[in-house]
């Protein structure tokens, strides 16, 4: 009998140590399903973050370097300019790009880099044991926002996907989720499309994607998934917010 | 090909192209901002990459990224932007990637001046990064040996897969001076594809190159740290290198320079031998791995009196000048580093106070003996 799902072939057999209800199992699959249909894994470089997805690479069975906190867009800069024949994708957090990386990101894709970013945002800094990220809810607890993010404190939580999609250089920029079938396989879509135009050398792209963190977050799987739905999708608006085509 | 006049950040940046390095990503700062002005035309005209990066951190990442997917690449920068890059130059040399950096010191600390200076050499001594890795370090003391040291850096990065650091101060890169590019670059066969996350078709292999520095496990790090050590210790005793001037005859003095400053003391110990005394110079070539044993025996000569650092910084050498010695001779120091470089005329100063005896310098190493 034929099999009608499996698992893909750029995943590896590792379990992962991600925790139960997190939805980074789900993105990675979506990105090595990606990879898989293009037919790029041989060719294929991953960067791993600074943040919980720092061993990514057991999970992946293509090239990988280990970036240092919030410079995987430096790196993907590097190794697609010597390298424009690879197919180079970064995978950070919001701690990792919208924070200490937010440089390296927004020069890339000004420069209009050629390669992809997976931009998991969560609204916390996972790895390190939940603490307030620039992507933290007005009002959002956290482990060094007690009493909730006071915005008048540390300003609003930063829309990295309308920041980066507000540069002149032609781009692809999507902001998706999770934490449903139906917006998986719009996620499934976005990504698709974001490597398309990578191995077209058409443009950067980056895919946003509202994230659960139920640890962190200290929620069942089904609450984060919740408060993914009635806290952060009302502020994180989904949809493409450029095209190269625009 | 014959001699050319060349400014020195100018024949930096043909010496890499000379020696295969087609990847340049830099960010500008005086006084070394010629090698990317020089490569922003000259890399193109090779076919080869140039990029302007938004910082010296996201540069040090740039060299990191094409390093790691087995590609020769180097950055020029001068004190502050090293500063900024020695947080990646720490990840390349934890991640074993060859990888050459050309630090053209200005003033410092902190904003410091744009003239020459000697005062980055803890940094690039002893790890400007955190963690146990050490640079292998060459000091150029002319164009010619600015552009011949840069085109010896990449095999050797490539050697030790490890980052190397040319040393020079703002006059060697703002200097002209002939220079004759040697025309061959002996490179020993790469095994990139051993390590190298160049993509598995580049390499034919179904097997995966992973480029990390994470070691969870301590037994693991220490294994790592105890073979990044093997390689430190295999520098020491293939890769050192010195120039000795006037050691032949009975010196009462040793004087122990490098760069720039290296050539004041060469004129210093003519117009000192012209007068009747005989003075040594000893000029490390490497500054990591250090000329340790060679200028202990230098030190031992039994006319050898006393053993002199002259460091454009407030002393950083004369630590390893003085550990070289061992306490067999008396070490002194004598420098400047707001960007004026000590005449010949201070340095035979300072050498003849000693030769009578007495240490004038103020603030030197053996106030504390």
């Amino acid at each position: 009998m034929a099999k009608t799902f499996t698992k893909p072939r750029s995943l590896s057999d590792q379990y992962t140590h991600y925790c139960p209800g997190c939805t980074h199992g789900v993105i990675h699959r979506l990105v090595a399903e990606t990879i898989d249909e293009l037919g790029v894994m041989e060719r294929t470089v991953g960067i791993a973050p600074v943040g919980c997805a720092v061993l990514a690479y057991n999970y992946f069975n293509c090239d990988f370097q280990e970036a240092a906190h919030g410079r995987a867009p430096a790196m993907a800069t590097g190794i697609k300019r010597v390298r424009p024949d690879l197919v180079v994708f970064t995978y950070q957090g919001d701690g990792d790009l919208a924070s200490i990386g937010m440089g390296e990101i927004v020069h890339a894709a000004n420069r209009g880099e050629k390669f992809t970013t997976i931009f998991v945002n969560n609204a916390v800094y996972g790895m390190t044991g939940g603490q307030m990220a620039p992507t933290t809810m007005p009002g959002q607890r956290t482990t060094t926002s007690p009493a909730g993010r006071d915005v008048q404190q540390v300003g609003m939580p930063i829309k990295v996907a309308e920041l980066l999609a507000a540069l002149q250089t032609p781009a692809f920029i999507s902001r998706q989720t999770v934490i449903d079938p139906k917006s998986i396989r719009k996620a499934k879509q976005a990504i698709r499309r974001a490597f398309e135009y990578q191995v077209a050398g058409r443009c950067f792209s980056l895919v946003e994607v509202l994230s659960t963190c139920p640890t962190n977050w200290g929620k069942t799987p089904l609450e984060a998934v919740d408060w993914v739905r009635d806290t952060m999708l009302p502020y994180y608006p989904l949809g493409d917010l450029k095209t190269p085509e625009d | 090909m014959g001699k050319i006049l060349m400014k020195g950040n100018e024949a930096i940046g043909e010496a890499a192209i000379r020696a295969g390095c087609l990847n340049y990503f830099a960010y500008p700062i005086t006084p070394q901002s010629e090698v990317a002005e020089y490569l922003s035309w000259r890399m193109p005209e090779v076919g080869g990459v140039f990029l302007q990066g938004e910082s010296e951190v996201a540069v040090g990442y740039m060299l990191f990224g094409a390093a790691g997917a087995g590609e020769r690449v180097f950055t020029t920068s001068s004190s502050p932007g090293i500063s900024l890059m020695s947080e990646a130059i720490s990840y390349i040399a934890a991640a074993q990637l060859p990888a050459v950096f050309v630090n053209i010191i200005r003033g410092g600390p902190g904003l410091g001046g744009i003239l020459p200076s000697q005062g980055d050499y803890f940094q690039a001594t002893k790890g400007g990064g955190h963690g146990d890795y050490r640079l292998l370090v060459m000091a150029p003391a002319s164009v010619q040996e600015t552009a011949e040291m840069v085109m010896q850096a990449f095999p050797l990065a490539e050697k030790y897969r490890n980052p190397v650091m040319i040393l020079g101060d703002g006059l060697i890169g703002q200097m002209m001076e002939p220079v004759e590019f040697p025309d061959h670059l002996r490179t020993a066969p790469s095994n990139k594809d051993e390590w190298a996350s160049s993509g598995m078709s580049t390499r034919g292999s179904s097997r995966r190159n992973l480029v990390k520095s994470l070691f969870l496990d301590p037994e693991t790090l220490n294994n790592q740290n105890l073979l990044l050590k093997a390689k430190y210790d295999r520098m020491k005793r293939e890769e050192v290198r010195y120039e000795g001037y006037n050691l032949q005859g009975d010196y009462r003095v040793l004087i122990v320079s490098y760069g720039t400053m290296s050539r004041v003391c060469r004129t210093a110990v003519d117009n000192l031998k012209a007068q009747g005394l005989e003075v040594g110079l000893l000029r490390p070539q490497t500054l990591f791995p250090f000329p340790e044993r060679a200028i202990r025996e230098a030190a031992g000569k039994s006319t050898c009196r006393a053993v002199i650092s002259i460091e454009m910084s407030m002393g950083q050498m004369v630590e390893d000048v003085e550990r070289s010695v061992r306490g067999i001779r008396s070490v002194h120091w004598y420098g400047k580093c707001g960007g004026d470089v000590p005449t010949p005329e201070e340095i035979m100063e300072v050498v003849r106070d000693l030769d009578d005896g007495g240490c004038q310098t103020p603030g030197c190493i053996c106030d504390k003996e």
